[in-house]
């Protein structure tokens, strides 16, 4: 067990960079009072990341992987729990792997 | 609104509920983030990490996608400077993120504030964005999502760097896909009306093409942008929330 100076430093300049863009944004929006227009901007910010985050894995991975973003949101649509969209969605994507 | 200034102000049952309700919502995660905690603790150990390092970088770091693709550029002796910029690039992110917690963080003392978003990764963001829009948002709840997800990553990615070759690839089980899962029922719970749609389909598209043209995970902020600004151009002052 062993830490290499060097290694140090990158493991150190990681964790402040990475620090520094999670409260940057944060610190900037609660020094601004924020209406109209650029209010919709921010509300707009939550739905526009997780569409992003997702999309990719959800429209252009594969068949199988679009079925279970589907089993998904089917779960979700029947407002069912999370848990169950989970297990619907790993059993879609386990099921069509292995069929196709 | 009694329950949550009850919760703020540190009411032990309702913190103590919360704190439960966010654990047992991080829990499904919990899952897929223990596979992939070890999967990227062999692939550090790979990179010529020792354990001791994997556990200081996954205490320090706490974010999967940045410290997957330092690893993937890791080089012996470490070029400090490329790694970092890539960080800072795969975290970019988190600034957008962030800024749609200073209304959910709003009542935090500033202390409290910024010591909660050390540990904001995706999931713990989502979940507390969509807590905040059911007006259920505390900092128990926040705590309780943060702990297990912090706890097992950085005991799934020590053991992975302890067992090395030993680990299954999650795709194996179809862990793979609960990220996705879990955030189609959570972007679900954030729809509020037909003015969502275009937004959230140019914030797809945009991400889709952008993941398709560039590497790396500029999709992400990409396609954020590219919905923030369709949600601005198409605002009516006569359509407020």
């Amino acid at each position: 067990m062993s830490i290499d100076p060097l290694t140090l430093a990158a493991i150190l300049a990681m964790g402040a960079v990475t620090y520094l863009t999670r409260f940057a944004g944060f610190w900037l929006v609660r020094r601004l009072t924020l209406r109209g227009r650029l209010a919709a901007a921010l509300e707009a910010v939550p739905g526009a990341i997780l569409i992003s985050v997702i999309a990719p894995a959800a429209f252009a991975t594969g068949i199988a992987e679009s079925a279970a973003a589907a089993a998904a949101l089917g779960v979700a649509l029947l407002r069912g729990p999370m848990l169950l969209a989970v297990a619907a969605s790993v059993a879609a994507v386990l099921l069509l792997r292995a069929v196709l | 609104m009694a329950q949550r200034i009850e919760a703020v102000a540190g009411g032990r049952p309702a913190a103590q509920a919360d704190f439960f309700a966010g654990m047992a919502l991080a829990s499904p995660i919990v899952v897929s983030v223990l596979l992939y905690g070890a999967l990227f603790g062999a692939l550090a150990a790979q990179a010529g990490l020792s354990p001791l390092e994997v556990a200081l970088m996954s205490a320090l770091v706490f974010s999967g996608a940045a410290q997957f693709v330092a690893v993937d550029l890791w080089s012996n002796p470490v070029a400090i400077g490329t790694v970092t910029l890539a960080t800072l690039l795969v975290g970019m992110r988190h600034t957008l993120m962030g800024a749609a917690l200073a209304p959910v963080f709003s009542h935090l003392s500033p202390l409290r504030a910024y010591g909660a978003l050390f540990f904001m990764v995706d999931e713990a963001w989502a979940l507390s964005v969509r807590r905040s829009a059911e007006g259920r948002f505390s900092m128990a709840f926040y705590a309780g999502v943060c702990a297990p997800l912090y706890v097992s990553w950085l005991a799934s990615t020590v053991t992975g760097a302890l067992l090395g070759g030993l680990v299954a690839d999650p795709t194996r089980y179809g862990l793979d896909v609960v990220f996705t899962a879990v955030f189609i029922v959570l972007i679900l719970g954030l729809w509020r009306g037909r003015s969502d749609l275009l937004p959230w389909g140019v914030s797809a598209a945009a991400a889709v093409a952008c993941h398709a043209l560039v590497p790396g995970s500029w999709y992400i902020f990409v396609g954020g942008v590219a919905g923030i600004v369709t949600a601005v151009v198409t605002w009516r002052p006569d359509h407020e929330h």
